[in-house]
């Protein structure tokens, strides 16, 4: 039996040593916000917080990150998860909706980081995550806003 | 800003109520045994909340709670429709858009179909907003008048003294007012009405507004469901491993090695491939890896993508079959004036929806069967399922689900992962439920792309530099061949969805043929994102700008001397340009190139601003898109349609390419199957025509007009032709 905290709550659970985090979170814990886009950390929609930084859960096998805090879209609620969630709103981002758990956690993640990015920081951060629907116009408005509000 | 009134009577539009009517062209599809009304029972989930007290129809329901639930017959799969659904049905029914919740219809063709496709319940070709324009406010209209009846029996007062506004029914006079929760009992006892008034544009509150997205919320905190994210009691996962080439059959299975993989839970063979069951995603995945399969290639595709493009080229020396024919080209080109040519060929795509293909379904102990996907042609479907596991379509339930993208692809004609679902379910006797789940490589290399074509457009010109005489030749697979589509899109041997903006360019030009070849492959095709415009808006609209280029003609001003007899063209161009700095000074590295291109009735026009390095990459900057597509519903959604439609585009224009080799796909995954990303995502500005016209579909009509707007800035730095997609390099 192995154990995970995620979203500040342990969960209890038995997974062969290379199986990767995403399918843990999704099949095993059930928490099902995070995305399957590729399997091979090409499109950032299965995007977490590992001790908050981003990284994509399908590429990290879950015997590697026993001990550490990881968070998850439906855990993300710190002021700037907050601020990039309502600017996602207003600016009526999703389309599909399938990759936006992503995008949300790689703009909370560059913020956290760099609350005041450039337009080329954003595109180039932005720029790991697909968007089929090709959201990314809003996307980019977005991260800004959400950088203007929590200025 | 106009006060808010009470709607005056005598100016509705009075309409019959009935909800089957449709308007405009009404396409017979014609899948035979499932449209039957008596195979498609009512009672099916969606339709019939136990909390809903209010029914005047299959498409809203009022409870005593107040809430507004609108049944949505269309699929949600990124382009806005269960927003629009639902804009329609609260506008009539003056509701308060906070109080309205969408829901999936169940699969019914009888309540549910298309209007636009007869009998089939089914959401593509942008039609959802233009089918349903009518048909949803009427919906919202006969839920409106019997609140107002029950609330003027309610008060003793006369039915033209009451008003509706934001969800709530009032009688000025005296003061008195009600929730649609407080009126939906005693409004549910009355009549439903056998006509409704209709607003006039200048009432609408909603319809031209920006609307917010019903679905952000859900979709902005992790919780909105989609197939891959549904379990079941006891629900296994399926992963198939498919042919590497396609023809090629399975000879000699052995299933030792997966078996004993923790966690599989079975291995079974089915028509496509062979497909193991695990615990849990990842189960399957391993098992799959161990499986050890012999594939017969007796009949497998031996040929690439090379060789394929060969042939077309070949072939485009010879006449097809004619899809139209104005004067005499053929006699024209074969005289003695200059004549301009080009060739132009386009590659294999892949939608690569970022939900991968999947869906879920579940045997109940009465032989019916339960689906939950994100359904795109229901009926379709259904008949598919039923036919596979030999039950009648009403036995089959289905559960729409938001899709992640589709692009096209979850209108797959032979509804084939749907099937291999059903057949994996017979397989394993129906015991325990089945997520079926592609991965991305599966998803990659499964076929079912758009189609390979090559044209060649050969033109002369007259003495003012106009087009005198333009013949178009294509080459390629028919999508309709062979599909339950082909009776009503396969005309005279042509198959409309290949010649599309092409046969019916607009452009004045006195002998003008287009013609088609239709070519046979082992390679599964079908529509992609606005389907045959993919290929003959690039086609047409750069080999137009040659023209003009030849003609020493400014290419905006070429297009609008033959676009004369085309106002919403025209419009869209005009508008495009205004908004542009078109014709103002640029630096030396960058160009601004134009197109204009109608698709499923809406009308696109382009200016894309492009800058080439001097390793010759290229960025495209700053787009400029002006679109008429009549009413605009929600201008917002209609904004966000163009900047993703043309995204789409751009990847195709970039970068995107499917090859074949020794009949076995290349790429895989994304790092192969490259798409746009952030990072070359232009500045998009979107200009919408203002308009009475009924309102025309916006999920496609952007997709192909950025890359001719892309390959004609191009030229005019470079001076060099575009025929080829993807354009690596300038
Ligand atoms: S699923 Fe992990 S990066 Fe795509
Ligand atoms: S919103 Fe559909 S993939 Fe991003």
């Amino acid at each position: 039996m192995q154990t995970l905290t995620i979203n500040g709550i342990d969960h209890q659970f038995d997974a062969p040593d290379d199986m990767p985090l995403l399918w843990v979170i999704r099949d095993l814990i059930g928490l099902k916000g995070t995305k399957y886009g590729c399997g091979i950390g090409q499109c950032g929609a299965c995007t977490v917080l590992i001790d908050g930084v981003a990284q994509r859960s399908c590429m990290v096998p879950v015997s590697s990150i026993t001990g550490l805090k990881i968070t998850t879209i439906e855990g993300a609620d710190d002021a700037t998860a907050r601020a990039v969630r309502t600017a996602w709103q207003e600016l009526a981002v999703p389309q599909c909706g399938y990759c936006q758990s992503g995008q949300i956690m790689a703009a909370t993640d560059l913020l956290s980081r760099n609350p005041n990015p450039s337009d080329e920081e954003i595109s180039n951060q932005m720029g790991s995550t697909i968007c089929r629907c090709c959201t990314y116009h809003r996307v980019k408005l977005a991260v800004r806003r959400a950088a203007d509000t929590l200025a | 800003m106009k006060k808010a009134q009470p709607i005056n009577v005598s100016r509705r539009h009075f309409i019959a109520a009935g909800l089957t009517a449709g308007a405009g062209l009404t396409l017979g599809l014609a899948i035979p045994g499932i449209a039957k009304s008596e195979e498609t029972g009512p009672g099916l989930a969606g339709s019939d909340q136990a909390d809903s007290t209010l029914a005047p129809n299959a498409f809203v329901r009022i409870g005593t709670d107040d809430q507004v639930t609108v049944i949505a017959k269309h699929l949600e799969m990124g382009q806005g429709t269960h927003t629009g659904m639902a804009t329609l049905v609260a506008e009539e029914l003056d509701a308060r858009w906070s109080q309205i919740e969408v829901v999936a219809a169940p699969a019914d063709a009888n309540r549910y179909n298309n209007l636009l496709w007869g009998p089939v319940q089914g959401t593509g070709g942008s039609t959802a907003i233009a089918n349903a324009y009518e048909q949803m406010r009427k919906a919202g209209a006969a839920a409106r008048a019997m609140l107002v009846t029950a609330a003027a029996a309610r008060w003793q007062v006369s039915e033209e003294t009451i008003t509706v506004r934001k969800g709530v029914v009032s009688h000025e006079a005296s003061g008195r007012r009600a929730s649609f929760g407080e009126l939906a009992e005693e409004a549910a006892a009355l009549p439903v009405p056998d006509a409704v008034l209709l607003k006039s544009p200048d009432e609408f509150h909603l319809i031209g507004k920006d609307v917010v997205r019903k679905d952000v919320g859900v979709k902005t905190d992790g919780s909105a469901l989609f197939t891959q994210d549904v379990e079941r009691p006891g629900m296994l996962v399926a992963v198939v491993t498919h042919p590497p080439r396609f023809g090629a059959t399975v000879k000699s299975l052995d299933d030792s090695a997966a078996l004993k993989q923790t966690g599989v839970r079975g291995v079974v063979q089915i028509s496509s491939g062979v497909a193991v069951l695990g615990d849990h995603t990842w189960s399957a995945l391993q098992g799959r890896k161990a499986l050890r399969v012999e594939w017969d290639e007796t009949n497998a595709m031996q040929i690439g993508s090379d060789e394929i493009f060969a042939d077309y080229l070949r072939r485009l020396d010879e006449p097809g079959v004619t899809a139209r024919t104005d004067g005499d080209a053929d006699a024209l080109l074969s005289g003695s004036g200059k004549v301009l040519s080009t060739d132009y060929r386009f590659p294999f795509l892949a939608h690569a929806a970022m939900e991968p293909l999947n869906c879920v379904i579940e045997q109940h102990d009465d032989g019916s069967v339960e689906l939950w996907y994100g359904a795109q042609i229901q009926t379709m479907d259904q008949g598919v399922v039923a036919k596979t596991l030999g039950i009648e379509p009403s036995k089959v339930r289905i559960n729409t689900l938001f899709a992640g993208g589709s692009f096209g692809r979850r209108a797959n004609p032979a509804a084939d992962y749907v099937r291999e679902a059903a057949e994996i379910l017979k397989a394993t006797g129906g015991k325990v439920p089945i997520k079926l789940v592609w991965s991305r490589e599966d998803d990659t290399q499964g076929g079912w792309y758009r189609p390979a074509y090559m044209h060649r457009i050969e033109a002369i010109l007259d003495d003012n530099g106009l087009p005198k005489a333009w013949r178009n030749r294509i080459v390629g697979q028919s999508i309709a061949a062979g599909t339950a589509f082909e009776e009503v899109m396969v005309k005279n041997g042509v198959d409309g969805t290949s010649v599309e903006g092409a046969a019916n360019l607009p452009y004045a030009i006195p002998n003008l043929k287009v013609e088609l070849q239709s070519t046979k492959l082992p390679i599964p095709i079908q529509w992609w994102r606005s389907v045959g415009s993919t290929h003959t808006a690039f086609a047409t609209e750069t080999f137009i700008d040659q023209l003009s280029h030849e003609a020493g003609i400014d290419p905006v001003e070429y297009r609008r001397q033959l676009l004369k007899e085309h106002p919403r063209h025209l419009g869209v161009l005009d508008l495009a340009v205004r908004q542009s700095q078109w014709g103002q000074p640029i630096s030396s590295n960058r160009a601004r190139g134009v197109a204009v291109h109608e698709s499923f009735n809406s009308y696109v026009a382009m200016v894309a601003e492009v800058t080439v390095n001097d390793d010759k990459s290229y960025t495209v900057d700053r787009v400029d898109v002006a679109v008429d597509c009549g009413i605009a519903v929600n201008p917002d959604i209609i904004r966000a349609q163009m900047e993703g439609g043309l995204g789409f585009g751009l990847s195709a224009v970039l970068t995107s390419e499917i090859t074949i080799d020794n009949g076995a796909v290349v790429q895989s995954n994304f790092h192969d199957y490259t798409v746009l990303r952030a990072n070359q995502m232009p500045d998009i500005r979107v200009h919408i025509v203002p308009s009475a016209e009924a309102p025309t579909g916006v999920g496609e009509p952007a997709t192909p007009v950025i890359g001719p707007a892309v390959a004609n800035a191009l030229s005019s730095l470079t001076g060099k032709t575009y025929h080829q997609l993807p354009i690596r390099a300038a």
